[in-house]
């Protein structure tokens, strides 16, 4: 650990003294595996997320020009099982949540005002789990052979007996280390949120997107442990052979359905809540208004948090539960859009009288908030059992479901991108080609699934691989295939705009857009130590409450005092010059040293199921010797870092 | 574990001070949180919950299969609910030396609290020998995890609050042998205190076990 002078630094718009930081040397490419800069995970995990996304959309090509004709040859059945298996699997698990803990690792801890997340070698391991369970589901590919059950993994579709081959077990094992990397990542991220807030940061003064991702991370702690059963339950039946989903033995698939929705409707939640949260940022900013009902939107957000935990059966309709489990599960299904219905109306309430400035991150956030009401309206269509019996199983859900993930979280998460980029690189993202990739995606991604609407009502199946010629779909299908490979043709032009802003973008200054929260008032890209002082919050927008006390004088409510006097942002910049007296010793800053031990950690962890893959091939032995290897190098790497220098 | 970051910024003197609010206390040797609470501490209650629902879900299949295995064994042929009333004493027993031990080093009896929780990890490794027997016996009754659906949700609910258990029993002897080296000090006592948190958790996990499983039978 080098002990550096750090460059001069700024706090409120002030220069003070560089401060002496006890900085780890960051160099090389080992850095990068031994990193717990809160920063660069987020950099490692945007990237990952970012070549899943590109594996996952050329999946979905392959698919689309498979039903380019009807009996179309290009990929047999087996493969497009495989393919729309992989396609959603990859997209949910590796490319939207990633790209969701790509924001929360980079932004959050500097939206709190913190130095670091409260655990970063917690969340190294995170970031490595997540990576070895994303390598291993997808060379199942290369190994025999793609899981191909869906990847909702229905039982009893996925025992031995129906799945002989090594595909499920890649999927199985897979998702269970991805669900250990988001445990892991939504414990570290909790804490984070509720402990290493600025001083005087209350949780109604936390800005929108923090709050969005906490509850995120309160979703992600009681919904996984419920798949992580099911899944467990499948290993022991695929490995041991126990009767969990064996209907020989008594074994009821129904109890794998409730397994897996109880996680999977809360996951949805997951995908769209952090989106949400980051429209919430950009639409005040790009507005010049605060947030329109800031605590409304909050409440909203935890009504929608506990609201995703009584809605699983709504999956289940089909089955058969019984006519007072649909209504139940019909009504509180109808009810969440309710509070979605409050976002959206604050949204547009933020916008209104306000003077909005079509930047590309806004352009976005207005994409996204009309795409995902097109996709929340047939959201409600299908919350009526009735309904959803004759659309259930058709390409009516794709539309859909990619109506809410495509329109809502992506065109979120995109925002995100074009939004927070300047932060994260020094450098802008080039507006004109942002404006190109944007329209171009919004076009194409209603010319693929607004005809899936009708295709599915038309009676058209999803997951089967080809058509008959006489359901008179194939104009439809070839819209949808157009529009697919126009939506790749954007993903490209937005591939190219990171690249080459990333050499040769404008130099961005601190604060490009004028921001409204603390990440704005610290150099671009941030300095490893974030803050070379601590700030104070002593309002809501906390940072256009530091430039423009005026603005903030819009609604009182937000600038209330901490503690008596004026609150607003002016004595902030003056007390803060004030402390810094040129005679004061500079701040110590003591960084959390590089470790390896998270990634030896996550290792032993994905060597102990690389053991029940093995027992595929070389037989039942592998699994005691691989298990006891990983556990081992597991308990190892955990005892190290537990010792090691802070 | 991880440590939380140590961040100590010397020069931070907040501008509340300025505006005739009393300055806040300078403590070196917690870092500062929102809460109040400790991070390692809260990381702990967030992962209870966590394995709260872990358990509720291995509970609720255990439950929705009761009484539909198709052949025996079945529970009532099965138990031994003295023998298991025995092990599970010990175990309630074992969150009392944990509490005690907790109380020892708070109080910076070193010496006392390594008897203490000695002793919490003997009672937990005399629970866990009880259970291995238990196995052992159910085995050569003909029930095992393949068996029937009794077998399949009573072995993998018990199993897994049994390696709950050891992970347990080897976090407290971790403890001890930190203490042995002289690495854990009254002002450490929260290390106690976070491993007693999750021992207790796993206690009152097999309360909820014994009752619904044992007691209960069908």
């Amino acid at each position: 650990m080098a002990v550096v002078s750090a460059p001069l630094s700024r706090v409120g718009g002030m220069v003070v003294a560089p401060p002496t930081i006890a900085e780890p040397a960051y160099r090389g490419l080992w850095s990068w595996f031994t990193t717990v800069d809160h920063k660069r995970i987020g950099i490692l995990y945007g990237v990952s997320a970012g070549t899943f996304f590109v594996i996952g959309g050329l999946e979905a090509l392959v698919i689309r020009l498979q039903l380019w004709i009807p009996g179309n040859t290009l990929v047999s059945a087996e493969m497009f099982n495989a393919l729309f298996t992989m396609h959603a699997t990859t997209m949910i698990f590796l490319a939207i949540m990633p790209l969701g803990a790509a924001f929360f690792n980079f932004i959050l801890p500097l939206q709190i005002g913190a130095r670091d997340v409260a655990f970063p070698r917690l969340n190294a391991f995170s970031y490595w789990a997540f990576i070895l369970g994303g390598i291993m589901l997808n060379v199942s590919f290369l190994l025999g052979g793609a899981p191909d059950a869906g990847w909702f993994g229905y039982a009893n579709l996925t025992t031995r007996q129906f799945s002989p081959g090594p595909g499920i077990d890649f999927w199985m094992l897979g998702l269970q280390i991805l669900g250990v990397a988001s445990i892991a990542a939504a414990l570290n991220f909790f804490v984070t949120i509720l402990n290493m807030r600025a001083p005087g940061m209350s949780l109604m003064r936390m800005p929108i997107f923090t709050w969005m991702s906490l509850i995120t991370m309160v979703l992600l702690l009681l919904a996984f442990p419920s798949i992580t059963v099911g899944l467990i339950l499948l290993m022991f039946d695929r490995f041991f052979n126990t009767n969990f989903y064996s209907v020989p033995h008594g074994g009821d698939p129904i109890l794998w359905q409730h397994l897996f929705w109880v996680f999977g409707h809360p996951e949805v939640y997951i995908l769209i809540l952090p989106g949400m949260g980051i429209v919430s940022e950009i639409i005040p900013v790009f507005s010049r208004k605060p947030l329109f009902g800031y605590a409304v939107m909050v409440y909203s957000g935890i009504a929608i948090g506990f609201l995703a935990f009584g809605v699983w059966a709504h999956h289940m309709f089909a089955v058969g539960l019984g006519a007072i489990a649909d209504a139940v599960f019909a009504s509180s299904t109808m009810l969440i859009a309710v509070p979605t219905g409050v976002k959206i109306f604050n949204w547009i309430g933020t916008m209104f009288k306000g003077s909005v400035n079509f930047k590309t991150p806004m352009l976005w956030a207005v994409g996204f908030i009309s795409m995902f009401i097109i996709g929340g309206l047939s959201g409600i269509m299908h919350a009526s059992p009735p309904a959803d019996l004759i659309q259930h199983d058709t390409y009516f859900i794709v539309a859909h479901i990619h109506y809410v993930l495509i329109g809502g979280s992506i065109m979120a998460l995109m925002a995100g991108i074009y939004y927070w980029f300047p932060k994260m690189s020094g450098r802008m993202l080039n507006e004109t080609l942002g404006k190109w990739n944007f329209w171009t995606f919004v076009i194409f991604f209603n010319v693929t699934f607004m005809p899936m609407h009708w295709t599915g009502l038309l009676g058209m199946p999803r997951r089967v691989y080809t058509y008959g010629i006489e359901l008179g779909v194939t104009e439809l299908n070839q819209l949808s295939t157009i529009g697919a490979i126009g939506l790749g043709f954007s993903v490209l032009l937005f591939v190219i705009n990171l690249f080459t802003s990333l050499r040769y973008g404008e130099i961005a200054s601190d604060d490009p857009w004028d921001g409204a929260t603390l990440e704005w008032s610290i150099p671009s890209p941030p300095p490893v130590y974030n803050f070379a002082r601590i700030p104070t919050v002593l309002s809501r927008d906390a940072w256009w409450a530091t430039k423009h006390p005026e603005r903030m004088h819009l609604d009182p409510i937000e600038v209330t005092p901490l503690a008596g006097g004026p609150a607003h942002g002016a004595q902030l910049a003056h007390d803060v010059v004030a402390t810094a007296a040129p005679d004061a010793a500079p701040p110590v800053i003591h960084m959390p040293s590089p470790s390896y031990w998270p990634l030896l950690a996550a290792v032993g962890l994905s060597m102990m199921a690389t053991g029940l893959l093995a027992a595929d091939s070389f037989g039942p032995v592998t699994i005691p010797i691989f298990a006891v290897a990983g556990l081992l190098l597991l308990i190892g790497s955990i005892y190290g870092w537990s010792f090691e220098a802070p | 574990m991880a440590h939380a970051p140590v961040v100590v910024d010397v020069a931070a003197s907040p501008p509340l001070e300025a505006l005739g609010a009393p300055p806040p206390p300078l403590v070196l040797e917690h870092p500062h949180t929102s809460t109040g609470l400790d991070s390692r501490k809260l990381l702990m209650w967030a992962f209870l919950a966590s394995d709260c629902m872990f358990f509720g879900m291995l509970i609720a299949t255990y439950m929705v299969y009761k009484n539909r295995s198709l052949d025996g064994p079945l529970p009532r042929e099965t138990f031994d609910v003295p023998y298991t009333s025995v092990s599970a004493f010990v175990l309630l027993l074992s969150s009392l030396t944990m509490v005690l031990a907790l109380a020892a080093i708070q109080h910076g009896h070193e010496r006392r609290m390594r008897v203490w929780l000695s002793a919490t990890a003997l009672l937990g490794c005399v629970f866990l020998g009880g259970q291995f027997y238990e196995f052992t016996t159910f085995y050569k009754d003909g029930l095992t995890l393949s068996r029937n659906l009794f077998g399949s949700t009573f072995f993998t609910l018990t199993g897994f609050h049994g390696t709950h258990v050891f992970i347990g029993v080897f976090w407290l002897l971790s403890l001890v042998a930190q203490s042995v080296r002289g690495r854990l000090h009254q002002e450490h006592s929260l290390w106690v205190e976070i491993a007693g948190l999750y021992w207790h958790f796993v206690d009152i996990v097999w309360i909820l076990i014994f009752t619904l499983v044992y007691l209960i039978p069908d």
